[in-house]
């Protein structure tokens, strides 16, 4: 991890509230690994005090791409950036997705927002074959650019499935008889937990990225606790996440 | 600029320069090494020990505030004898001051705590956390009573020939009374301040923003509240002083100097800019380079009032 002052290379508006970064950042670049995440000071003043974490969603070259909605004050800040602009990145953060292995089927399970860390992760999944299960509110959070073999849900059916990504990929592994499969997740929490549960009773291999507030991103305020499931107290998501096995934590 | 004097002295402890970053905010000094270079720095105060590993309290714990977070971590900390075997022999190399933070629910605790740390060579020095704002037991019921602050110094005081720092509580009348107990039962000095106690609600559930419902505010925020108490100490008290509250650059560190601090703590900075520590001490030399001062500890209570 350190801290490089990146450039501001592009900015397109994804959504009505939907935002995609490029910057270059070579040295962040360089070290980043899918899954990781970088906490971006979104401003040179004191508000707001702290830096705000995001998911690398790709790398290209000495570039790294940020996803995300405007939430709050700091995300509205980081919106209304120009071209040219510097900013100041923390990163890359935590453990990324574990992808070794030999498991034939790589399956993402992402709600809205969730899709941020995907883009990245598939490019290095060449190797397998990979379907994307997409879910959100409604069709315009659908985040699917960059993502392989993509089926849609969505809570009003205004695209693909009326219904779950859980239950898209339920229905998929049963009907594929899949065996030889791991699953990489993002999304909301009740998405996660629905998601969680399922993985359990069914012993699927299952990794599973959380969200949570944060002040340093690197384990020093230890303000991220997650509670571990084998009693042993929390671990930190910042520094021990953002990536869990799904059977890992309690969400 | 090579020839400033930045050292100074915390009774018999002698730093080579002020700026010594706080308990809580740089763990036990390995995570922040990769960003900062902390032989650079005064020393570094490692996050609150107790004699029992804490696993600390439910999220969620911190929330931003105006200028400032709000923090109920619940003092989670790995216990005296993990701190021993596997963080003493990293903090070993690190060629600063080394301070270490205790916290405890009971008076006989802490006396255990230092009894245990005291043959550790690689610990200079104490300070004694009786104002945490986020634990039941100790924390604050020790730090707002006086005669508590009071029998905890001297019984510290007993266990150990290391200086011993007492981390005061802002949430209290006069802060100034228990800096003057801490001196007479044989402290030998204060960090000032703590955070102070705080909260936050979400409008829509109407819930509190952190689980433990108050916590602890850090940050800009706060800054000069922590002046004011330094200040308050310094005319009142021939005592030396930490000074800690919102420091976020050298400018604020030299305010903080000029009202009394001997030395000076960064900690929510930190979280922020993991190099603030280095850079008020840059800072600083060149503050005493343009103002013609030969040594930083002139600095020291110098204010005009």
């Amino acid at each position: 991890m350190l801290i490089e002052k990146s450039i501001l290379e592009a900015k397109r508006q994804l959504g009505e509230r939907i935002f995609q970064i490029k910057l270059f950042s070579p040295r962040i670049a360089k070290l980043a690994k899918p899954g990781q995440f970088c906490n971006i000071k979104v401003s040179e003043s004191d508000f707001p005090l702290l830096r705000r974490p995001f998911s690398i969603s790709n790398v290209e070259g000495d570039s790294i791409y940020f996803l995300f909605d405007i939430h709050g004050e700091g995300t509205k800040i980081l919106s209304e950036k120009s071209l040219g602009d510097e900013l100041d990145i923390l990163g890359p953060l935590g453990n990324g997705f574990n992808y070794d292995g030999d498991y034939s089927t790589a399956i993402i399970v992402a709600g809205g927002l969730g899709s941020a860390p995907f883009p990245f992760l598939t490019s290095k999944l060449d190797k397998k074959k990979v379907v994307s299960f997409v879910g959100a509110r409604n069709s315009s959070l659908v985040l699917t650019e960059d993502l392989l073999n993509v089926q849609a849900a969505t809570d009003d059916g205004s695209l693909g499935f009326k219904g779950t990504v859980v239950e898209l990929l339920t229905d998929y592994v049963e009907k594929n008889n899949l065996t030889s499969f791991r699953i990489f997740s993002c999304g909301p929490n009740p998405m996660l937990k629905a998601l969680q549960q399922i993985c359990i009773e069914r012993n699927y291999d299952c990794q599973i990225s959380i969200e949570c507030a944060m002040a340093c991103g690197f384990g020093i305020c230890q303000g991220c606790p997650v509670e571990t499931t084998n009693g042993e107290g929390y671990k930190l998501v910042c520094k021990d996440g953002p990536v869990f096995e799904a059977k890992e934590v309690k969400l | 600029m090579s020839k400033i004097d930045l050292s100074v002295n915390i009774g018999s402890l002698k730093l080579k320069n002020p700026v010594l970053l706080a308990s809580g905010t740089v763990g036990y000094g390995n995570e922040i090494s990769q960003l900062t270079d902390i032989s650079k720095l005064g020393g570094i105060v490692t996050k609150s020990l107790s004699l029992k590993p804490r696993k600390g309290n439910p999220p969620q714990r911190i929330v931003e505030t105006p200028s400032g977070m709000l923090n109920a971590i619940g003092l989670a900390n790995v216990g005296v004898e993990v701190f021993i075997k596997e963080k003493i022999p990293f903090l070993k190399e690190l060629n600063t001051t080394l301070i270490c933070n205790i916290a405890a629910s009971s008076i006989e605790e802490y006396v255990e705590c230092v009894k245990i740390l005291t043959s550790e060579e690689t610990i200079q020095a104490f300070e004694i956390n009786v104002s945490c704002p986020n634990v039941r037991e100790g924390g604050l019921i020790f730090g707002n009573d006086l005669s508590s602050v009071g029998r905890i110094t001297e019984q510290v005081r007993a266990a150990t020939n290391k200086p011993i720092i007492i981390k005061l509580s802002p949430n209290v009348p006069k802060i100034a009374d228990f800096a003057e107990i801490v001196k007479k039962e044989g402290g030998d000095a204060v960090s000032a301040i703590n955070t102070l106690v705080g909260a936050s609600f979400d409008i829509y559930t109407r819930k509190p923003k952190i689980k433990n419902v108050t916590g602890g505010l850090s940050g800009p925020a706060i800054k000069p509240v922590a002046i004011a108490k330094v200040l308050e100490i310094k005319r009142n008290v021939d005592i030396p002083i930490i000074g800690l509250g919102g420091i976020m650059n050298w400018k604020d560190a030299a305010e903080f100097m000029i009202v009394g601090a001997s030395a000076i703590q960064v900690g929510t900075a930190n979280f922020i800019n993991p190099n603030a520590g280095n850079e008020i001490v840059d800072g600083l030399e060149e503050f005493c380079s343009q103002q013609k001062i030969i040594k930083l500890s002139e600095m020291i209570g110098s204010y005009q009032i």
